[in-house]
């Protein structure tokens, strides 16, 4: 793959990371236990206090932002309603006691934001190599999970499935 | 905001081509050949290049001090020296206003307030101490996996163009279409599928 052909693929099938979310959020309020299959020490994922959603239509870009400690996710739905997608969330994710955070952006799938549970003190070089290698692990967790998760959704994407089962199924929970 | 920050945010690439053997040589070789040097040419503007994870003002690549554990762990530091805007209208003004004195005219030509910009632009430069931006970098060698502490589009693209001049490799982001098409395991069968995707209507 080139350079050329990357950039673009990037705007050619910038679609499918807002429909991830979109797809995502759908998952996580139907079937919050999905995660469980990817990592099964997971014990829950949810959305987090922030979701970014946007409508490309005739009449130009719109925006909705929802966030605060209890979003008012109806409001997003109203957005789904009139056409629009996920287009950033925040993630909340816990494994024993401990918690993950993290936004997606739709387009991009950059993490920002990612708080992962603390490591250890460091105190000499050697804690530090420590340090750096638990830090890298607990960022694996996150990474490892995205990929996971929009692994499973290209796979149902790709097939005859989302047409027939997917699409009816997100339109339907976008309706009640 | 690095590796260790409290919250980090990232970009993700996948490693295309092969280092040659002994590894490790071959990755210490390519970061101390482009290990960010000190401001030789104090008109120069920028200066791109890697340094240690552990001591990012003093770049030390002896040992394979970089490799943590399965993981080589260095950093793109890119210093920058910028005039204020301020600073740099106050100057132009001054220097201005000298020439119009030493000429006896009452205007300055186009090319005449150019020249003086240009100049003025030059001899700030070189007085301003320039400003390290570190952004840390994780790469594992094996899974050609890198992660990029930053998610700033230029930061993005000096690494791409930097880890391409040292290592002979090219990094391809991974964003939606190239994390189906390379990571998410499918058959060439499914990524034809995926090539043909369009949006769907999620609504009714």
């Amino acid at each position: 793959m080139n350079m050329l052909d990357i950039a673009v693929s990037y705007n050619r099938y910038r679609f499918l990371g807002r429909e991830f979310l979109t797809w995502l959020w759908y998952e996580l309020e139907t079937n919050a236990n999905r995660a469980g299959s990817i990592d099964p020490e997971i014990a829950s994922v949810e959305i987090g206090d922030r979701m970014v959603l946007e409508n490309r239509g005739p009449a130009g870009l719109e925006v909705v932002t929802i966030k605060g400690d209890d979003p008012g996710l109806e409001e997003g739905l109203t957005a789904l309603k009139k056409g629009a997608l996920v287009s950033e969330l925040t993630l909340l994710f816990k494994a024993a006691e401990h918690q993950w955070r993290l936004s997606l952006k739709g387009e991009s799938l950059h993490i920002t934001g990612l708080k992962v549970p603390k490591t250890g003190p460091v105190e000499t070089e050697a804690d530090m190599d420590g340090a750096v290698l638990e830090k890298v692990f607990l960022v694996e967790r996150a990474v490892r999970l995205i990929e996971g998760l929009f692994s499973r959704f290209i796979r149902i994407r790709i097939s005859d499935r989302w047409r027939a089962e997917t699409v009816p199924a997100i339109q339907k929970w976008i309706g009640t | 905001m690095g590796l260790m920050s409290a919250s980090v945010s990232l970009s993700r690439f996948r490693v295309e081509g092969t280092l040659e053997p002994p590894v490790l040589e071959t990755v210490e070789k390519g970061l101390k050949a482009h290990a960010i040097s000190e401001f030789g040419d104090e008109s120069v503007e920028k200066a791109v290049g890697w340094t240690s994870f552990h001591t990012p003002y003093r770049a030390d690549f002896e040992d394979h001090g970089f490799v943590v554990g399965p993981h080589a762990v260095f950093s793109l530091r890119i210093d920058k020296k910028s005039v204020p805007a301020k600073v740099f209208q106050k100057s132009v003004a001054e220097a201005s206003a000298r020439r119009l004195a030493q000429s006896g005219r009452a205007y300055l030509s186009k090319s005449e307030k150019k020249m003086i910009k240009d100049e003025v632009s030059q001899q700030l430069i070189v007085r301003m101490p320039a400003t390290p931006n570190v952004y840390d970098l994780v790469w594992n060698i094996e899974d050609k996996v890198l992660w990029f502490f930053s998610t700033l589009k230029s930061a993005n693209e000096e690494l791409e163009s930097m880890f391409a001049r040292s290592f002979q490799l090219t990094l391809i982001r991974l964003f939606p279409f190239t994390m189906a098409d390379l990571t998410a395991g499918l058959s060439d069968a499914e990524r034809d599928a995926l090539t043909k995707l369009t949006p769907s209507k999620m609504t009714a």
